[in-house]
């Protein structure tokens, strides 16, 4: 963290001095409105949070689900899986999102189903949908990573393929396939921002809110990136112990 | 010789354009012992994964006591469920304690309870003569002591035959001796074998039939002393010439 400081004291500073440019007095915590404005826009960290853990949760089990097909000897399974990923990991997110908020309505009504979609949960399966392509990959990539002697030995003490997976194949593949999924987390927590252009009163929604108020984008945007910064830091530290405690339990 | 264990008719394979086993014909009786041999691509693998369908044959038939064969699931557990398979590179499962890896099967499979599953891993475990090796994981113990547990493994399912596809052949040699006591061991209580090695030693010791197997087919068989006295085929004299003269 100590190398981010020299950038926050310039800022800072700059903010201290009296050019006409910089406005930090926006957020600035020693003054009663300054700090009003700082409490309006961290408290969008909640949702943001919320979004995103929800997202990679759904992300996690869809993409396990997409990912099995793959493995499949059945050529249709397999193509399935092709389809689902190629298609959705070529949808840019902004579309998807707008599909998923007004367009997914529409079918639900069509097929007589009232399920309104509201920005949260609009915006947490678009997040979901979009990640678990690639969930499904890493999933993928993990599972193939295992030796083909171990699904035979699996085999023949009697296991069913359920059972192969659960007990042999995916305990073993975990190593592998955690990292890169945490790493993965992070990717929704950036992607997440874009929920504020349905409404959802997240991070970069409320600071885009305080923008049109007060006119200081330079400086309230300045602080939304620092806001996610701190975010994806504290991610990044816990994927780097991950790895660490991943690999110190390697035992083959 | 007494019932049937497995019976090959007219077994044929084809890997695509590559035809892997030519017209198989095996009959192995119940408490026998039948040793493979034969070059590397012959095909002798092949017919060792056909028999608990690691491999699926497109021709002919596989009988094992009695049952058929067939792609259906039920089947193929069945037969499974009576034939163990020990494999070159063990394949023992890295992350689960040799107690653990041994009761898998029986747990999970068989629906045993954990306290008997114990018992029954414990007690193979002291016939493959390493009962205080049950906590450790795989990657603790030498070759030759993971090709035992792996044995072990495949005795823990109480198969009525047993598979073994070059156990020896991943081994240091100074390893050699200590899995090959093991199998010796297993043939003299009388469990019904089909091993594809080139220990030779092994094969006059145990085997009551040797096959000679050559580009997917087999060349030459009978009992290991007419088969290494006096082959009949130039294939199996010169094979057999270039494993034992060293």
């Amino acid at each position: 963290m100590t190398r981010y400081l020299p950038f926050a004291a310039l800022l800072l500073l700059g903010g201290c001095s009296s050019s006409s440019t910089w406005g930090w007095y926006v957020i600035d915590p020693t003054t009663a409105s300054g700090w009003i404005n700082i409490k309006f826009l961290v408290s969008g960290m909640g949702d943001t949070i919320l979004i995103s853990v929800i997202a990679a949760a759904i992300s996690i089990a869809l993409g396990l689900m997409v990912a099995l097909p793959a493995l499949s000897h059945r050529r249709w399974l397999r193509i399935v899986n092709r389809v689902y990923v190629e298609l959705i990991r070529s949808i840019p997110l902004l579309p998807m999102l707008f599909w998923v908020f007004y367009g997914l309505p529409i079918i639900f009504r069509s097929m007589g189903l009232n399920i309104p979609i509201d920005p949260f949960w609009g915006a947490i399966i678009t997040l979901a949908l979009s990640d678990s392509a690639f969930t499904a990959e890493i999933y993928r990539a993990g599972i193939q990573s295992i030796p083909k002697g171990q699904h035979e030995a699996s085999q023949t003490i009697g296991l069913s393929y359920a059972q192969t997976m659960r007990y042999v194949i995916l305990p073993q593949a975990i190593r592998r396939i955690l990292p890169p999924l945490a790493n993965q987390f992070i990717y929704i927590v950036k992607m997440s921002a874009f929920a504020s252009v349905i409404g959802m009163q997240e991070l970069t929604r409320r600071a885009n809110e305080l923008v049109v108020t007060e006119y200081r984008p330079l400086e309230i945007y300045s602080l939304l990136i620092v806001e996610y910064l701190v975010l994806v830091l504290i991610i990044s530290a816990g994927v780097r112990w991950l790895e660490r405690r991943m690999s110190a339990d390697e035992r083959i | 010789m007494t019932e049937t264990a497995i019976e090959l008719v007219g077994v044929n394979k084809w890997f695509g354009d590559f035809h892997v086993l030519k017209d198989i014909d095996l009959t192995v009786g119940a408490g026998q012992k039948v040793v493979i041999c034969g070059p590397s691509g012959s095909g002798k693998s092949t017919v060792v994964r056909c028999i608990n369908r690691l491999e699926k044959h497109q021709k002919g038939t596989i009988r094992v006591n009695g049952t058929e064969l067939r792609g259906d699931a039920q089947t193929i557990a069945a037969i499974r469920s009576e034939v163990g398979m020990v494999f070159q590179q063990f394949n023992l499962f890295p992350h689960l304690t040799v107690l653990d890896n041994l009761m898998l099967g029986p747990v999970k499979a068989r629906g045993l309870t954990r306290a008997e599953a114990e018992k029954t891993a414990r007690h193979y475990l002291a016939r493959v003569h390493i009962p205080d090796q049950a906590d450790k994981y795989p990657g603790q113990l030498s070759g030759g002591q993971q090709q035992r547990v792996a044995i072990a493994r495949s005795l823990c399912m109480e198969p009525r035959v047993l598979l073994f596809d070059e156990p020896t052949s991943a081994l240091d040699p100074e390893m050699i001796s200590e899995v090959l006591d093991v199998m010796i061991e297993l043939a003299l209580d009388g469990m019904t074998m089909v091993v594809v090695t080139h220990e030779m030693g092994f094969a006059r010791k145990v085997a009551d039939q040797m096959v000679f197997m050559d580009a997917g087919e087999i060349v030459e068989r009978g009992a290991p002393e007419e088969v290494f006295a006096a082959p009949k085929s130039d294939r199996c004299r010169k094979f057999l010439s270039q494993i034992l003269q060293h």
